[in-house]
């Protein structure tokens, strides 16, 4: 039992120190720098949601956010990724928190919406990316997937704050290694909530056009 | 107490005077004009101060450390700009092996010559073997697109941010006849008129600027600070000549040559960030917007100053 009890309690702390170890390498990496909205951020428990170009987005999110409510926020990420092997595993489920969802709608054992809804009630906080995989492309964002309508379908009072990650996807390009050092900003924009009666299409499309508007103009594009 | 550290003394309580004279009127305005209110420029002065404060500091700490320390905070100084500027430049996938070498290779490397004294690769690594090797990297990639564009921008990268600014550590390395042991004194020689001449103008251009002296360039600069600056900063820099080998004659002259350099490399870093529509390189200092801007003048005098020195009183 003691040796049990034990057993936990390191696990826990080698979590903390692997969680404070990962934000500071982030940090190293890429300086990273939040710009807050006007309106501030919610203090009750919300969805940010993101753009999604690498694995490290989370990360930054997380790293800038005030300890006051980071301790709230956990990443939604998919399982299958995640449970792939035991470190990946510890870094997701103990490290970091996630709530991990399985992405293959035919293999499901537990409903998404349902283990986000339930993290919500429990008070957390979600760090979500509604275009459901890392964008490849040159398109700025990638069509959402409707999870996050269905989320809020089911608690129409928790804010959304849409969160713009810039130049995380130049530091670690998909297939390479070495992280490149380069500057990064997170940018969050004002906190929205659906409306009565809104429906899906037009909510995607509002809340995608918010995120949309946070992220900067091309560099070299003069004034 | 030998003569080195008892002149560095004199010099710290002298900058720490300066500073806490420039804090207590920074308090005085903002009592004077921001009770109802902030005031921008007041704003933007006492944050100039507080990052002061921090920079001298950090020196001071690194002085302290001795020649490892002084490495150390200019290695780091060199890996924060140079992430600033290549956060700005065109590159693409194909560059990422260039670019991690920049880095992880090229950078360290650099510093480890200076920490060894091996002047004859040290002044030619960035220029040469970067030079001819970065591109090789990046062709292999086969990706043709800007070719020309993206390995200039990280050859200038690498110059301005690595190569330039590593010739402050390296008046470390001079050695002249009777000034054993005071090298550190040359580098706090040229980071003290380069920030003065910088803060100088800022200070004659606020006070009686008229005429703008590059309009398209830097808004904020005018002839009258210029002028102003540049002589003021001479005259502190030639009064300043018992820290050097230097005559006041000398030291005033040196002192010229290095506002010249600065002010110019000021306006060739802001049509830089012209070209590329920003505003400051960064935001790691508050009220300094990032560490380039409050570098560009000491990166661009420098090398000159060191060479300057080298050629005419150091024996190596």
């Amino acid at each position: 039992m003691g040796l049990a009890g034990g057993e936990i309690r390191m696990k826990a702390l080698v979590a903390k120190i692997a969680a404070a170890a990962v934000v500071l390498f982030a940090r190293a990496i890429t300086a990273v720098r939040a710009i807050w909205p006007e309106e501030g951020l919610p203090s009750r428990p919300c969805v940010y949601f993101a753009n999604h170009s690498s694995h490290g987005d989370f990360v930054l999110v997380w790293a800038v956010l005030p300890p006051r409510l980071r301790h709230l926020a956990r990443p939604v990420a998919g399982a299958e990724y995640w449970l792939k092997s035991k470190l990946s595993a510890f870094i997701g489920r103990d490290v970091f928190n996630a709530v991990l969802i399985e992405r293959e709608r035919e293999n499901r054992t537990q409903d998404p919406i349902e283990l986000m809804t339930t993290a919500i009630d429990d008070g957390s906080s979600l760090i979500l990316f509604p275009e459901g995989t890392r964008n490849q492309t040159d398109a700025r964002l990638l069509p959402f997937k409707s999870g996050i309508f269905h989320l809020v379908a089911a608690r129409p009072d928790v804010e959304l704050v849409p969160v713009w990650i810039n130049n995380l996807n130049r530091v670690m390009p998909k297939g390479e290694i070495v992280p490149i050092p380069l500057i990064c900003t997170v940018t969050f924009g004002n906190p929205l909530r659906i409306t009565p009666n809104e429906g899906k299409d037009a909510f995607l499309e509002r809340i995608q056009a918010a995120l949309l508007a946070l992220s900067p103009k091309p560099l070299g594009s003069g004034e | 107490m030998n003569t080195a550290s008892s002149d560095l003394l004199t010099l710290v309580f002298g900058i720490f005077g300066v500073l806490i004279l420039a804090s207590a009127i920074g308090y005085m305005l903002q009592r004077r004009f921001s009770a109802n209110g902030p005031n921008a420029a007041v704003d933007n002065l006492n944050a100039r101060i507080k990052a002061w404060w921090v920079m001298v500091i950090l020196i001071g700490l690194a002085f302290i450390a001795g020649r490892i320390g002084v490495l150390v905070l200019f290695a780091f100084c060199s890996f924060a700009a140079l992430r600033e500027f290549v956060t700005l430049i065109n590159t693409r996938r194909a560059d990422h092996w260039a670019l991690a070498s920049a880095f992880f290779i090229v950078l360290p490397i650099q510093y480890y010559l200076l920490w060894a004294e091996e002047y004859g690769i040290f002044a030619i690594f960035i220029p040469v073997y970067a030079f001819l090797l970065m591109p090789i990297i990046s062709v292999l990639r086969g990706d043709t697109e800007r070719f020309l564009l993206r390995i200039a921008e990280v050859q200038w990268a690498l110059m301005i941010c690595v190569f330039c600014a590593s010739h402050v550590p390296a008046l470390l390395t001079l050695d002249i006849p009777g000034y054993e042991g005071r090298n550190v004194l040359l580098i706090a020689f040229l980071v003290i008129v380069v920030q003065l001449s910088d803060v100088l103008q800022y200070v004659w251009g606020k006070l009686f600027g008229r005429t703008k002296i590059a309009p398209n360039l830097s808004p904020s600069k005018t002839v009258e600070g210029f002028v102003g600056g540049v002589i003021s900063a001479t005259l502190i820099g030639a009064s300043l000549w018992w820290i050097t080998p230097f005559t006041p004659f000398q030291a005033g002259l040196l002192s010229f040559i290095i506002t010249l350099m600065g002010f110019f490399g000021g306006l060739v870093m802001s049509a830089v960030k012209r070209d590329r529509g920003v505003k400051d390189w960064g935001n790691l200092i508050e009220g300094h917007g990032g560490l380039i801007d409050r570098l560009d003048s000491v990166v661009f005098s420098a090398p000159i100053f060191f060479h300057v020195v080298r050629y005419w009183w150091s024996l190596s």
